[in-house]
């Protein structure tokens, strides 16, 4: 991929929690690209460091205990990390949105839902306050919500129309880089696909970049066109969702993948990645994965592996894999 | 597995009084469990599952209706929805039940330990503490937990192994037949994967009859005998599980299995969508409930509600249309 179209590139960003009971290594040198027009999928368990990893994007790690220990994230050509606190401010919103997880607590009980869609609009253009509303109400539109329902508080909504909402603030001053964070995971499944549908829509729609968080394999692969795996705060395996699903490398995203069950095949007992992910104030030495690792060997509890291109751009951080692939 | 009918369920309804009305949490369902079986139950939020699910082992009073289990010595049923409470009492050492949330039905100030021995001392189970220890001991091993956790609370433990306390304690009391209310929505895939393994061991162990709620249709696939689809309190379908898959009779579960993501990049189908969301179960007309959202709904869905019956042996729908929509 050729620099120019490269949208957001974070070059071995590591954030630690500092506690009273040890330093949480959340994100530890981690390095994703994602160009112009791309949604990529960040997969992975709780505790992988995925939400760590976009509140670091949006500069939002809470402080204390949270601190950008180190690394770039390059935004458009800037680093985000030299920006001060009100540049930040002008990026977040109007460059780059978020959609948090929980639709029922990221909305404003006490302000009708216009007024929050129009606040996000009058802090970044300049704008009366009736044009705004008139503007949020052509939102509520766009995300399938009916403009005589501006007036209404969130509570009057269910889930899948908070959502919508939520979607609605967040695209409201046209973001070139959308982050989502588990958008679905706390509605229906019949809602999910509506509002999965929806945002398939608006992508194109907006042509702007996303990064969609979720441990869903099956969200991601409605929506997205790249795929990083996380392990412990790192991301283990990137590729094309097409190579990604088809041929994945890493014994973790195996396992994650098997770990699944099907709809259309019946296994008497699932495949299970033994053990449990590791404590984030212990880390162990060398490959994160290596105690939980079928294929492990001796040199994967020593050196932290690289990630390796594999071909066509599908690269994966493993040594035992590397090897067999002789790179 | 044989074909004894272990409980049957008639015309069971439960309905909460609320400020604008009766809610129908439950209404007017009819099944039976056969020994040894899952019976799956799928459905989205606020569709009765779990209402239904307590009212099976009267964890709730039902409005009426009758839920009848059948003796351990004799051929006789007796219904668990009149007997007192003494008589109840005795019945619970029966009839079990895995709650969803692992982090919020353990008391935090009991240890591990005191958690699994709870039962069994309600229950005066044991007068000598040497066996107790024992059992607890057993018990432990059983679901998987260390001996070492014994002392442990459970905010210092992940949510598996909550889970797998939640598991122990219902089986603490050599129940025969367990109602798992979502044991598996508040984890992660690979701790699924393994919380799911050890149900199917335990019951093939120890021949448990379960009954497994859950919005996760791909898990429930996996774990089931038999589904029944509920929709706003009522059963619309319910039959084999690779029946179900195969041949949706209801357009409820039509849409509902287009709707999961497939954690799969080349196969393409159609996805159905639903028009907005569920109704209100409060005082719901007197019509196929379904029939706002149905894209084949005709007059006589609007003018009254369908009966479950049995269109094809072993394949019960409510729906007037059921056999017309066969693909």
């Amino acid at each position: 991929m050729s620099e120019n179209k490269l949208m957001l590139d974070i070059k071995d960003l590591t954030i630690y929690y500092e506690t009273d009971a040890g330093v949480v290594h959340a994100v530890e040198g981690l390095n994703l690209q994602l160009g112009r027009g791309e949604s990529l999928g960040l997969v992975g368990e709780t505790g992988a460091g995925k939400t760590t990893t976009a509140l670091g994007v949006m500069r939002l790690i809470p402080n204390p205990p949270g601190k950008i220990k180190s690394g770039q994230i390059i935004f458009n050509g800037e680093n985000l990390l030299d920006k001060s606190e009100h540049e930040m401010r002008k990026i977040r919103g109007e460059k780059i949105a978020m959609i948090f997880q929980d639709p029922m607590t990221s909305l404003n009980p006490v302000m009708t839902v216009d007024k929050q869609i129009a606040e996000m609009i009058k802090l970044h253009k300049n704008v009366s306050e009736s044009e705004a509303l008139k503007l949020a109400g052509d939102m509520l539109e766009l995300v399938g919500i009916k403009r005589e329902r501006a007036k209404d508080y969130p509570h009057q909504f269910s889930g899948g129309m908070k959502q919508r909402v939520v979607i609605a603030i967040a695209l409201a001053c046209d973001p070139e880089l959308l982050i989502a964070d588990e958008p679905t995971t706390a509605l229906d499944v019949t809602i999910q696909a509506q509002v999965l549908e929806l945002m398939k829509e608006l992508k194109t729609k907006f042509s702007a970049s996303m990064i969609l968080i979720t441990h869903d394999l099956g969200v991601v692969a409605e929506i997205c066109d790249k795929v990083a795996i996380m392990y412990a705060g790192r991301v283990v395996e990137y590729a094309d969702k097409e190579s990604l699903y088809l041929n994945p490398i890493h014994p973790y995203t195996n396992g994650l993948f098997r770990s699944v069950p099907a709809i259309d095949e019946d296994v008497d007992e699932l495949p299970v990645i033994p053990g449990l992910m590791p404590d984030p104030m212990d880390l162990p030495k060398g490959c994160a994965f290596h105690p939980r690792c079928a294929i492990a060997e001796a040199i994967c509890a020593q050196e932290q592996p690289k990630m390796c291109d594999f071909g066509n751009g599908h690269c994966a951080a493993c040594h035992v894999m590397a090897k067999r692939h002789g790179l | 597995m044989n074909d004894e009918k272990y409980i049957i369920v008639k015309n069971l309804k439960k309905y909460f009084s609320t400020k604008r009305g009766k809610l129908h949490a439950v209404d007017d369902v009819s099944f039976e469990i056969k020994k040894g079986e899952t019976l799956g139950l799928v459905g989205e939020s606020g569709c009765g599952k779990s209402t239904l699910g307590r009212c099976l082992i009267r964890l709730l009073d039902s409005t009426s209706g009758e839920v009848l289990l059948k003796n351990k010595d004799n051929d006789n049923y007796v219904d668990i929805t009149k007997v007192n409470a003494a008589e109840m009492k005795a019945l619970r050492k029966r009839v079990q039940i895995v709650f969803q949330d692992p982090y919020s039905c353990l008391n935090p100030r009991l240890s591990v330990w005191e958690l699994i021995a709870e039962p069994l001392i309600v229950n005066n189970i044991y007068n000598n503490s040497a066996d107790m220890r024992k059992r607890i001991r057993e018990l432990m091993d059983t679901v998987g937990l260390a001996e070492r956790l014994e002392n442990s609370y459970p905010h210092e433990l992940d949510g598996g192994r909550r889970q797998r306390i939640g598991i122990a304690r219902s089986l603490a009391l050599n129940p025969e037949f367990i109602v798992l209310d979502e044991p598996v929505s508040a984890l992660d895939v690979c701790i699924q994967a393994q919380i799911l393994n050890l149900l199917n061991t335990l019951q093939k162990e120890f021949k448990y009859t379960y009954v497994f709620i859950s919005h996760n249709l791909s898990v429930v696939r996996h774990v089931s005998d038999r589904i029944a689809v509920m929709y706003l309190g009522q059963i619309v379908e319910l039959c084999d599980y690779q029946e179900l898959f195969k041949s949706p009779l209801h357009p409820y579960t039509q849409a509902l299995l287009s709707a999961i993501p497939l954690a799969k990049v080349n196969v393409k189908r159609e996805r159905i969508i639903l028009e907005g969301d569920v109704p209100s179960p409060i005082e719901p007309p007197n019509a196929c409930r379904f029939a706002g959202r149905c894209r084949y709904a005709c007059d006589k869905c609007r003018a009254g509600a369908p009966e479950l019956k049995e269109h094809t042996p072993g394949h019960f729908v409510a729906c007037y249309r059921a056999g017309e929509l066969e693909k």
